[in-house]
Formats: C-alpha cells, sequence, structure tokens
C-alpha cells in the first residue's frame, strides 16, 4: 500500500519544491496516512459503532473507521447519521453554481484529460466580452455563483487575462470562483481584488506516485507546488477554498480519500476563517481515453459521501453534473451542499454553440431549472445566491 | 399589555426568527404566520431583489425585516453590508452577525464592537449577535445598541443555554431588551431563556429544519409565552439565590 503523502521523486521545474513550514501542506506532508489506511480495513464492527458515536470528536481513524467495508455493511447507518449531521448544520438549503469554462488550451500532458496537450481536438480561448455575455446568459437561467474553469497556458490563458474575466464575471454574479491552474500568492491576491472569493484546486492525485504517473509534462508536475495552492490562496484572502481528488487515478481511492479529509482538516486548522469544500469527482469518459484505475461504485461513492460528512459536519460537499440525475437527487440529504447544473465542460456554449472539445462528458443534462425542481420535490431549497460582493 | 419595546417600536410577540435552513420560502412563510412573529431576520447574503421567488418575498409586510451581515469577516464588512441593505431600501434595522470562523460560526466581539459603533453613528438601529460576554454587552449597550443578542449555544447545535449563567448575568445588568439568540433547540429551551427573564428569544434551525416547521414555529410560540409568563408570575427569579428553609440564625429570635 501506498501512502497518499510519502516523499518520493518528482523534479523540480519553475517552483519551489518546498512548502511553507506553517502550512497545512506541510502539515499533510509530515503526516503519516498509513496507520489510518491500515484501519480501513481492519475496522470492526465496534470501530464503527464508536465512529458513529462520536460526533464533532471524530478523528481520523474514525473516518476511516466509516471508509471500511465494515462500515459499508451498516450503510443505512451511516446515511441517517450523515443526513442528520447535514441537516442540522446546512438545513435544507442546496446551493447551485454554473461552471464557466474560459479556455481548454493546456499545454500541460495530463493522461486523463480531455484538454491535454497532445489531444487534437478543437481548442477555444473566450474573449472577456464572451465571458460578458456567457455570464449574463448564466444570470438569466438563475445563476448568481460562477466557477471559472481554464486549462493551463501561460501565454494564452494569462494572469492578466485571468485578472480580466473574474472581474467581467463580477459584474454580473454574487461569487466567483477560479479553478484555473495554480498561481503564486501576489497572483491570487490580484485574482480576488478582482472579485474571485473562491479558489478550487484539486490535487488530482494525493498519492506521489500516481501523481507523477498521469501528469506527464508540465508545471503541474511540480506536486508540492500545487499542494500548497490553498495555502497561498487563503493567505491571499480567498474565502472559500475547494480541494478534492479525482477518483479513478490511483489505484487505491480509500487511500486518497483520507489524504482529501486529512488536507481539508489541516486547511481548516490553519485558515481558520475560510470555507473549505470538497469534492471527489469520479473521472468520466473523455478524449484521451483514458480508464479510470479502481472505479468507485455507487455504493461505496454514497459511503464516501456520508463518511465526509460526518468527519467534517460543516465542510460544504460540491457534487458536478459528472453524477448521474438519480445519483446526485439521492446523495442531496445526504451531505452533498453545492451541485453544479445544466453544465458544459467545453469554453462558452451557454450564450453561444461551442464546437471545442469539452474536458470531459456530462451525465446529469437536466436544465438548472430541471434541477431545482428535483430539490424542490425532496423537500430542499435551491438557492442560487447566497454571498454578497463588498 | 406586555410588548417589548426596541428602539421606540412595540413587539406583540417575543419569538424572532431566523429564515436560513428552511425547505422552501412557501414553508419559510408559514412559519413566520404560524410563530406570531413580528421580526424576521434575513442575511444580506441571501436577498437577491432581481430573482423571481427572493427570500425577502416569504417575509410578510407586517413583520420587521431585520437585514443581518452574516458572512461580515470584521468591521468594516459589515459596515459595508449594512450599507448595501440600506442602498436596497430595507428598513435600518441591523442585526450585526460578525462571525469570521464558518464552522462554530461564533462572533468576534472585537469587531462586532467596532462595528456597533460605527453603525450606530451611521443612524442604524443594531442588535448584535455575541458570545454569552456580560462585560461586551455593556460595552454595546454603551455605544448605542438597541439590544444585546448572547447566545445560548453556538449556532445550529439545539444544544440550549449552555451559556445560562452567564445569561443570567446579562440579564441581571442590562439595561436594554436582551435577546437570546442561537443554539435553542427545542421549546423547552425558548421557554427557559424567557424564564430567567430575557425579553425574547431568536430561532432559526429548530423551526427550519423540522419536519414539520410550521408546527415547531407554533411550539416556539407557545413556549415562549408560557417561559414568559412563568417569567412574571416569579416562578423563576433572574438570580436564583437559595433560602434556607430553616434559617441558620433561627436561634438568635429563640
Amino acid at each position: 500500500m501506498t501512502s497518499p503523502v510519502r516523499t518520493g521523486p518528482v523534479e523540480l521545474l519553475s517552483r519551489p519544491r518546498e512548502v511553507p513550514s506553517d502550512s497545512a501542506a506541510a502539515a499533510l506532508l509530515a503526516a503519516d496516512l498509513r496507520p489510518a489506511r491500515a484501519f480501513v480495513d481492519a475496522a470492526t464492527d465496534a470501530d464503527v459503532t464508536r465512529a458513529l458515536s462520536r460526533g464533532r470528536r471524530r478523528d481520523l481513524h474514525d473516518f476511516a473507521a466509516l471508509l471500511s467495508p465494515a462500515a459499508s455493511a451498516r450503510i443505512e447507518e451511516l446515511a441517517v447519521a450523515a443526513r442528520d449531521a447535514t441537516l442540522q448544520r446546512f438545513g435544507r438549503a442546496r446551493t447551485l453554481f454554473a461552471p464557466l469554462y474560459l479556455s481548454n488550451e493546456c499545454v500541460s500532458v495530463c493522461t486523463y484529460c480531455g484538454f491535454s496537450a497532445g489531444n487534437e481536438v478543437a481548442r477555444r480561448t473566450l474573449t472577456v466580452d464572451e465571458v460578458r455575455s456567457e455570464v449574463q446568459e448564466l444570470a438569466a437561467r438563475g445563476f448568481r455563483h460562477v466557477l471559472l474553469v481554464a486549462g493551463e497556458h501561460a501565454r494564452i490563458v494569462s494572469k492578466d487575462y485571468l485578472v480580466e474575466c473574474v472581474a467581467a464575471a463580477a459584474e454580473t454574479m454574487a461569487s466567483v470562483s477560479v479553478e484555473v491552474q495554480v498561481w503564486d500568492e501576489p497572483t491570487y491576491v490580484r485574482l480576488v481584488n478582482a472579485g474571485a472569493d473562491g479558489v478550487v484546486v484539486y490535487q488530482e492525485a494525493y498519492d506521489r506516485d500516481t501523481y507523477a504517473a498521469v501528469h506527464l509534462l508540465g508545471k503541474k508536475r511540480n506536486y508540492e507546488w500545487r499542494l500548497a495552492a490553498p495555502d497561498r490562496a487563503a493567505a491571499a484572502g480567498a474565502r472559500k477554498l475547494g480541494i478534492g481528488a479525482l477518483l479513478g487515478l490511483h489505484p487505491d481511492w480509500r487511500a486518497e480519500a483520507l489524504a482529501v479529509a486529512a488536507h481539508a482538516r489541516e486547511l481548516m486548522h490553519r485558515w481558520w476563517r475560510a470555507e473549505v469544500s470538497v469534492a471527489v469527482p469520479r473521472l468520466r469518459p473523455a478524449a484521451g481515453g483514458y480508464e479510470p484505475v479502481d472505479p468507485v461504485d455507487d455504493r461505496s461513492f454514497t459511503q464516501l459521501i456520508c463518511a465526509l460528512r460526518l468527519f467534517l459536519p460543516d465542510a460544504g460537499i460540491t457534487l458536478s453534473t459528472r453524477e448521474p440525475a438519480q445519483l446526485r437527487d439521492a446523495l442531496v440529504p445526504l451531505g452533498v451542499t453545492t451541485l453544479s447544473a445544466g453544465s458544459h465542460t467545453e469554453p462558452g456554449g451557454y450564450a453561444s454553440e461551442s464546437d471545442a472539445e469539452p474536458q470531459f462528458e456530462i451525465s446529469d443534462t437536466r436544465s438548472p431549472a430541471e434541477v431545482a425542481t428535483a430539490l424542490r420535490a425532496g423537500g430542499y431549497d435551491p438557492v442560487w445566491k447566497d454571498w454578497s460582493r463588498l | 399589555m406586555d410588548d417589548l419595546v426596541i428602539a421606540g417600536r412595540s413587539f406583540g410577540s417575543r419569538l424572532f426568527l431566523g429564515t436560513g435552513k428552511f425547505p422552501s420560502n412557501a414553508a419559510l412563510r408559514a412559519a413566520i404566520e404560524a410563530s406570531g412573529s413580528e421580526m424576521v431576520t434575513v442575511a444580506m447574503r441571501r436577498a437577491d431583489p432581481t430573482a423571481d421567488d427572493d427570500i425577502v418575498d416569504a417575509i410578510p409586510s407586517s413583520v420587521l425585516l431585520l437585514t443581518n451581515t452574516s458572512g461580515a469577516m470584521n468591521a468594516d464588512e459589515a459596515v459595508r453590508i449594512a450599507r448595501l441593505a440600506r442602498a436596497a431600501g430595507y428598513p435600518d434595522w441591523i442585526k450585526l452577525e460578525l462571525t469570521p470562523e464558518p464552522r462554530y460560526l461564533l462572533p468576534d466581539g472585537v469587531e462586532t464592537l467596532d462595528a456597533a459603533e460605527k453603525l450606530v453613528a451611521e443612524g442604524f438601529t443594531v442588535l448584535p449577535y455575541v458570545n454569552a460576554d456580560p462585560v461586551l454587552c455593556k460595552r454595546l449597550e454603551e455605544v448605542g445598541c438597541a439590544t444585546v443578542m448572547p447566545l445560548g449555544s453556538w449556532i445550529g447545535s439545539n444544544q440550549g443555554l449552555r451559556t445560562r449563567g452567564a445569561l443570567e448575568i446579562i440579564i441581571e445588568q442590562a439595561r436594554v431588551p436582551v435577546v437570546v439568540d442561537a443554539g435553542l433547540g427545542a421549546p423547552s429551551h425558548a421557554a427557559e431563556a424567557m424564564e430567567i427573564g430575557a425579553d425574547a428569544v431568536l430561532v432559526n434551525t429548530a423551526i427550519g429544519t423540522a419536519a414539520d416547521p410550521a408546527l415547531m414555529a407554533a411550539a416556539f410560540r407557545d413556549a415562549v409565552v408560557a417561559g414568559r409568563t412563568g417569567y412574571l408570575a416569579g416562578l423563576a427569579p433572574a438570580r436564583a439565590v437559595a433560602a434556607a428553609s430553616s434559617p441558620l440564625t433561627g436561634f438568635l429570635d429563640s
């Protein structure tokens, strides 16, 4: 079994290998998650009972117990506890957002991503005016929260370009988050000042060997620089930090889940003002034809969502349109707090037709209004705005 | 009549409502009506005058809208949110919520006092959400707050009056109405707060997340009335000082 954060050879590129000593990244790198991973397999029924009874005092071993086969046999109990915890903390409000892809230009080669530099696909980068009209279209569909997404291309998707896009989106949207290449702190300051309140950085794979194996070329190969990006964003004043692992890269999804959970806890501890949210997207078919390893079935995925909710009772959990409609609806009571809807994963696509390549295929193809209707039918209040730009 | 007067405005109900966590605007509206509440707080971050079915639309016009500054991290942000509320045409009544820590949503007393002073100077009627800190409550009173709103336990915890001892001191010392806010998970908690002499309570999670929010709102309505009546009847003095049934100095009279 491989420790998710075991140190190993990843070559130095243009950024330092070290992470700041007082960062959540440093704390995670110093942590040995192997005992907790071993406990996933070893946990007994009594351990699960104990983990379920521990309320807000749950530690990583309790989380491991909740991920265990012993807990899988008690999935209904987990679901009840997760539903109750979610109801108490988040009530019946569920926030909706839309991703807006700015560009699928990318110089990185990542084996699992449709935007990967080697892929012969249609590329497109929105102009700032196009961003403006896409955002206006999203607003017309009800959205007030937008997530700006882009591939990694220092020239085409430059800092200046992203700052302009954030500012343009902030003209219309109450909340703007970014999920783009990782930056240094001064650049995050610029993005925050332009109107970005959230920064999303998925580590993709916390396991170091897997990380190196799937990120073949580009700046993204620097594991530590990426791992410490949420710390830099928080230092720059970002209010919301989103982290996650892409399930289907590492052969052991439970180890990845432990790393996500531990990372979230460290971020909350270090950046006590930040709203930390987590996501565990399962890989979807994409250009390049990558085949997910150790696919997580729906039962295990449900168990993971419940375990995350119980270990991180205050964290947002985001679920995208990668997941099918029926499963999304079923997971809303159990811990999911934030959902995308009516998504396009190619640049543009809302205000104008786009023939650019999507990053991945979406599964829940319902319109935002249909998702909102389904939430209401389940007794949940679709919330389009939960932020005030100041 | 036992009306509660805050900043010159009279309230027949001593139950105030928060509006988060409800399943729908319709459920919120039904709960407000069932509660008999005359003041309801809404986060500015949730308000959206451009939306079709905005949360503010769920509030009957007879009920005072108390906008709150949820999401503010410091005094400056809270002041700006209050100004946004005023600019949007909402009443000048502001519930000051300065909770920089998103997990327990505990209030920052330092920033709250600073913001309160500024907002009072700008003519707002300020109702600050604070920890159950008697000295801070006196300081807020001194800068002109219309009430103090100390917590019973942390927001959404449903744990009742874990701060009871401090609340009793606040109630004893206050010269403005004391509204116990946060942590009231059951009607009995609200009754207890009223019995120890709180002037009002503010409830959200317990009603918003109930299986039947309107029915729970009615239960809180009745509990608040019962607790208040008990307090007026003298059942539960604000300071519970034991009186020995057999006086220790009785021998002096014999």
